[in-house]
């Protein structure tokens, strides 16, 4: 059988300037952001990023590495907006394309089930259609004729999401109470990219919860990587909750650049064990 | 400590009370809202006349009882698996009720909680549409608007995220075939959309504020009736619920006396 494992700088090195990148999680909650944090590394540019978006898109935005967002929203959660998705919206520096976060879903269904698109009410008669002047409406073949959004399908060249446990072949359990969209994100991917809190054995994994929790098949992967603590500072539980004084800290720095430079020099310009050696020596 | 339990109805208890009435006559639907108001007011409702709602946990469950705010997620009995991608299956099936909030709410009822400005290069970028367009076509919505102002109650809002009466009629049959604004609560007063062409109207006052300081704090003109009814004041049953439900007063920080 296949052993799917990688480095993480593997994983990430499947990544190419232009791709439209799909990231799993919601939010501030369970967001792949090792694998983030390493494409802030990269010379990887001119991303689209397509995502239930949190601090994800904040970073990737700050490190000016996104020419596109995709997205229903950006928030921290327990802060209501990303200050660097604000301020990059707000100097027009990314093109955006804002959806209803109903119709997201449906996109990320229709390319994972290779079609073109599918209908829906969500979206009918708001702006959405207004600043999205590409998105067309389908009248049903049927005796209703009602006329329905045609979401259309939001294929993604690769998909990265986190998950609490993966095995070397791929296949991944999510410990937490929701699974989110990721698997749907990896449906939707031409490169389905798995970070994970441990890879253990098949055996492991079964004496690790109940069935749906090995929710993400190995049908739906490519490359795992193992990143302990890798979504930090999203919230990945049962395994840790959001560091809410680290979050804080990275959404105050955001508003002062000589705070931010600080921030970045500790946090961002270093590896990834340099990140995590950093982040456990206490709060920022 | 039992201040809140003697204490004579507030505004903010009144908030309550007008959010509650919401879910009136709602029966077996998932019951969702944002901010203390809408929150303590599901809850009441759930514990006095409406025993069927049923009651989300913010996050991935639905909930039995109503229990108080600030209890702890470990105390909570989740009776069923709620995740987003069946939240979705809930609002599209119509099985709910929900009270959002508005950055932004105009004259027929269209919420903004995306954009100020031009949407293309926003003077303040908010938090996105998140699911206003879709939630506000499949089920009925009301609005939750603590800091009633020219500001937040506007002529026409900058980026239309809940759909209101005039742009659902515009996009036809399939946008309002399931569409219904039922109200706009702030912390003045209570507001409908029941005039002939669906322009809002003032429904009641809270104690203590003048039609003049309802109309000075909104930027449009609103219908306003010959006789105005006050909100309507919670019973000594239902001020004890309240208490129980936020014994640290986390509703009078939101809607100040």
């Amino acid at each position: 059988m296949a052993d799917k494992r990688a480095t993480l700088d593997e994983l990430v090195g499947e990544l190419r300037s232009g791709m439209t990148v799909g990231i799993g999680g919601w939010g501030s909650r369970r967001k792949p952001m090792a694998a983030v944090r390493a494409i802030l590394r990269s010379d990887v540019e001119n991303l689209t990023v397509v995502s239930y978006g949190g601090p994800d898109v904040g970073l990737l935005c700050a490190a000016g590495k996104v020419a596109r967002v995709v997205f229903g929203f950006v928030t921290l959660d327990s802060i209501p907006t990303d200050p660097h998705f604000r301020a990059a919206r707000q100097a027009g520096s990314i093109e955006a394309t804002e959806v209803d976060e109903g119709m997201f879903y449906l996109g990320l269904l229709a390319a994972s089930q290779r079609i073109p698109f599918l209908p829906t009410r969500a979206g009918l008669g708001s702006d959405v259609l207004r600043v999205n002047p590409e998105l067309r409406t389908v009248r049903s073949p049927y005796d209703d004729g009602e006329e329905l959004v045609a979401m259309p399908a939001l294929r993604l060249d690769a998909a990265i999401v986190h998950v609490n446990r993966a095995d070397p072949a791929g296949s991944g359990q999510i410990l937490g109470p929701d699974p989110f969209f990721d698997e749907l994100f990896l449906g939707a991917a031409d490169r389905r990219l798995v970070t994970t809190e441990a890879v253990v054995s098949t055996d492991e994994l079964v004496g690790g919860g109940p069935l749906q929790t090995r929710c993400i098949s190995r049908l739906l992967t490519d490359v795992v990587a193992e990143t302990p603590h890798g979504a930090h500072f999203t919230a990945c539980v049962p395994d840790y909750g959001r560091d809410e004084a680290f979050q804080k800290a990275y959404a105050t720095s955001a508003g002062d650049p000589e705070a931010w430079a600080a921030f970045a020099s500790r946090y961002l310009e270093v590896d990834e064990d340099g990140y995590q050696a950093a982040v456990s020596e206490g709060a920022p | 400590m039992n201040a809140s339990t003697t204490d004579s109805p507030t505004r903010a208890d009144v908030c309550v009370i007008a959010c509650a009435e919401v879910f009136r006559g709602a029966g077996e639907v998932m019951a969702s809202a944002f901010g203390t108001a809408p929150t303590l007011g599901a809850r009441l409702a759930r514990r006095t006349f409406e025993p069927d709602l049923v009651l989300t946990d913010g996050d991935a469950a639905l909930m039995a009882g109503a229990p108080p705010l600030g209890t702890d997620p470990a105390d909570l009995v989740l009776e069923s698996h709620m995740p987003y991608r069946r939240v979705f299956d809930v609002v599209w099936s119509g099985r709910r009720s929900l009270i959002m909030m508005a950055s932004q709410i105009d004259r027929y009822g269209n919420q903004n909680i995306s954009a100020i400005g031009d949407w293309r290069r926003p003077t303040a970028q908010l938090v996105g549409v998140r699911g206003a367009p879709g939630n506000t076509v499949n089920h009925p919505t009301s609005y939750w608007v603590p800091n009633h102002s020219p500001r937040s109650f506007v002529a026409a809002v900058d980026v239309v995220s809940g759909v209101g009466y005039d742009r659902a009629a515009a996009a036809g049959a399939a946008a309002t075939r399931f569409h219904h604004i039922d109200c706009v609560i702030s912390n003045l007063g209570v507001f409908d959309f029941d005039t002939p062409g669906h322009a809002m109207r003032v429904r009641s006052i809270h104690p203590g504020v003048t039609i003049d300081d309802i109309v000075a704090a909104t930027g449009f003109d609103l219908v306003i009736p010959d006789v105005i009814e006050e909100t309507r004041h919670p019973t000594d049953e239902e001020m004890a619920v309240i208490a129980e439900l936020d014994p640290k007063g986390t509703r009078r920080r939101e809607v100040p006396a």
